[in-house]
């Protein structure tokens, strides 16, 4: 599909690295939070937010008519306070209140704390749902807006994440996109020890969505991803993003160490200087 | 004499819907593959594209309704009150108390008066879960008219609530229609000097007949139709404790949480007096609802004698 966009690929992947480095910044000085997944999912959250691709409005961020992203993978949050900094929805200097007490830098995204979160998320299975429920809200009112909600390749573990695959495919909403953050590590280790989840193109084809799967730190390839899934369609649509867990941070990359430790002050500096521009 | 039997509280429920849904358009409601049990059918049929039948998936369900809510609608979602409360708690938990999503969840099938179905599909504990979470208003009705008082009240209330709803046609306790109701405003339907009976649900009617038998016994009985369990009428129970001495709860419902724990705090708070509690301490069975309530000790009969212990000290006996 030919895809066009005045945002330029080298802009985003700036905005990308300026953002990874916002992440380890915010969590080294919270001094805990969720670096790896957080890191695997902030190239596509920077395509949704930066690349044309969503409607929203920062000084209004309960717009009717604002597109709707939804991070089911809750313990990612630094990644989305990043873009709604970057987005002009909070400002920059929050980003370094993240976990602390009497501020809305909540652990895990919370809606009664900050309007700019779509949905309180952090026990994990819950987010499509709500998303379908924006999704169908949108029929019912005769609105354009689409829900995009990320899951986490480990929460794709959860009951209610296939009761909502099911149910969004029965209901046949076409403005709801997921997107897979397929990073292939959970907390006790690499996914398929865990719990395996493939072959999870094939399953999510068999509960009726409209797949793609992508390199997802491709910048240009979630791009296109994204345009595939605005096409007008009766079924609900999903991204298979194969990401690295920790990417840009080499010390962080496929170590699990990092799904949940923050990096210390040394940790810190040289992070900062593999993402230096 | 036994009141007569008018329509179940979950069909009153059902016809509460449809004409919420005739007059308010965000009205939407979904049911999770028991709409022919809960009521919501009458509803699905009148406003197919407002309804969702979600299958037999209720954390999904709950899910969808908080997204629904967050998009302006006023969802009322409905499954029995066990597989709602307990199957989707974490969904009402994160996605709607801690949202504060505005989400009616309405339980049936409440209590042990289901009958012969049997354990796993009467809500013994959904009440105590409904209370646990914050900012839920919770609710009880007794019969059909004040079911139909408190789904309207629900849809025009901003914020969560829990309405229990019961499968057997229920005593007629409101014959002329609940007009005064408020959520969180007990109903005085009986006044009384000696001892106060407060119950909610199928309790109602039973305490209204305990009543009649104590006066018969010299012992004039208050009753309190506390048909909201959260937010709870403290000022009622004061007044009660203060002026009769003795309170007597009931619910259909395991008392460890419910609504003669939330009496008892109260009470505690405000003005302690010696109190009885007529509720389940386990699971029951299957069997005739009637002969259900009879061995599990929810009867007339039940709250009566719990009354005479604590007023008449002859009566009492080691429990």
């Amino acid at each position: 599909m030919l895809v066009t966009t005045d945002v330029s690929i080298e802009q985003l992947e700036k905005t990308a690295r300026k953002l990874r480095r916002h992440i380890v910044k915010m969590l080294a000085i919270a001094g805990s939070g969720h670096p790896g997944g957080s890191l695997s999912a902030i190239d596509i959250l920077t395509a949704l937010f930066f690349g044309n691709i969503m409607r929203y409005n920062p000084r209004n961020p309960r717009w009717e008519e604002r597109d709707r992203f939804i991070l089911s993978k809750g313990h990612a949050v630094p990644a989305l306070y990043a873009v709604l900094a970057e987005a002009g929805f909070i400002p920059e200097e929050w980003l370094w209140q993240l976990r602390q007490i009497d501020t809305p830098m909540q652990g895990h995204p919370s809606v009664k704390d900050l309007p700019a979160v779509e949905a309180s998320t952090g026990s994990l299975g819950q987010g499509l749902s709500i998303g379908l429920g924006m999704a169908l809200a949108a029929r019912l009112d005769n609105k354009t807006y689409r829900v995009y909600v990320m899951i986490g390749d480990g929460e794709s573990e959860e009951g209610q994440i296939w009761e909502a695959a099911m149910a969004a495919s029965h209901f046949r909403v076409g403005n709801l996109t997921a997107i897979l953050d397929y990073n292939r590590y959970q907390l006790d280790g690499a996914i398929g020890e865990i719990m395996s989840i493939a072959p999870v193109v094939a399953k999510w084809e068999a509960f009726g969505w409209a797949v793609r799967e992508i390199d997802g730190h491709n910048m240009r390839q979630i791009l296109d991803a994204l345009h595939w899934a605005r096409a007008p369609r009766e079924q609900p649509s999903i991204i298979v993003a194969h990401t690295v867990k920790g990417k840009g941070v080499s010390f962080m990359e496929n170590n699990n160490e990092f799904h949940g430790k923050a990096p210390t002050q040394a940790e810190l500096e040289q992070a900062l200087a593999e993402l230096a521009d | 004499m036994p009141r007569p039997l008018g329509e179940a509280t979950r069909e009153a429920y059902g016809k509460t819907l449809v004409e919420l849904g005739r007059e308010n358009p965000n009205i939407v409601v979904l049911d999770g593959d028991l709409s022919k049990s809960t009521m919501t059918k009458y509803f699905a049929q009148e406003f197919p594209d407002r309804f969702f039948n979600v299958g037999i998936a209720e954390a999904n369900m709950v899910g969808i309704a908080a997204g629904l809510a967050a998009s302006g609608k006023i969802p009322f979602a409905s499954s029995f009150a066990c597989f709602v409360m307990c199957k989707a708690f974490d969904q009402m938990r994160l996605a709607v108390a801690y949202s504060g999503n505005n989400v009616k969840i309405v339980g049936s099938h409440g209590g042990i008066s289901i009958g012969e179905d049997g354990v796993s599909q009467m809500g013994h504990e959904d009440i105590g879960l409904a209370l646990s979470l914050p900012g839920f208003v919770v609710m009880v009705p007794a019969d059909s008219a004040q079911t139909r008082a408190a789904v309207r009240a629900a849809a025009e209330h901003t914020g969560p609530v829990y309405i229990r709803v019961g499968r057997p046609k229920a005593p007629i306790v409101y014959e002329n229609g609940c007009h005064d109701f408020q959520i969180g405003k007990a109903i005085t339907l009986r006044d009384g000097r000696d001892v106060t009976l407060i119950a909610n649900g199928l309790m109602v009617a039973a305490a209204l007949d305990a009543a009649e038998s104590l006066e018969k016994q010299g012992i004039s009985a208050r009753v309190l139709d506390m048909h909201t369990v959260r937010p709870l009428d403290e000022e009622a129970i004061e007044k009660a404790a203060h002026e009769t001495g003795a309170i007597v709860v009931a619910e259909e419902h395991l008392l460890y949480a419910g609504l003669a724990a939330q009496v008892a705090m109260a009470a505690a708070k405000r003005c302690p007096v010696p109190m009885r509690f007529v509720g389940l301490y386990d699971y029951a069975e299957s069997g005739a609802p009637d002969a259900l309530m009879r061995k599990y000790g929810l009867t007339a009969d039940d709250i009566a004698r719990e009354a005479l212990q604590l007023v008449n000290p002859r009566h009492r006996v080691a429990v």
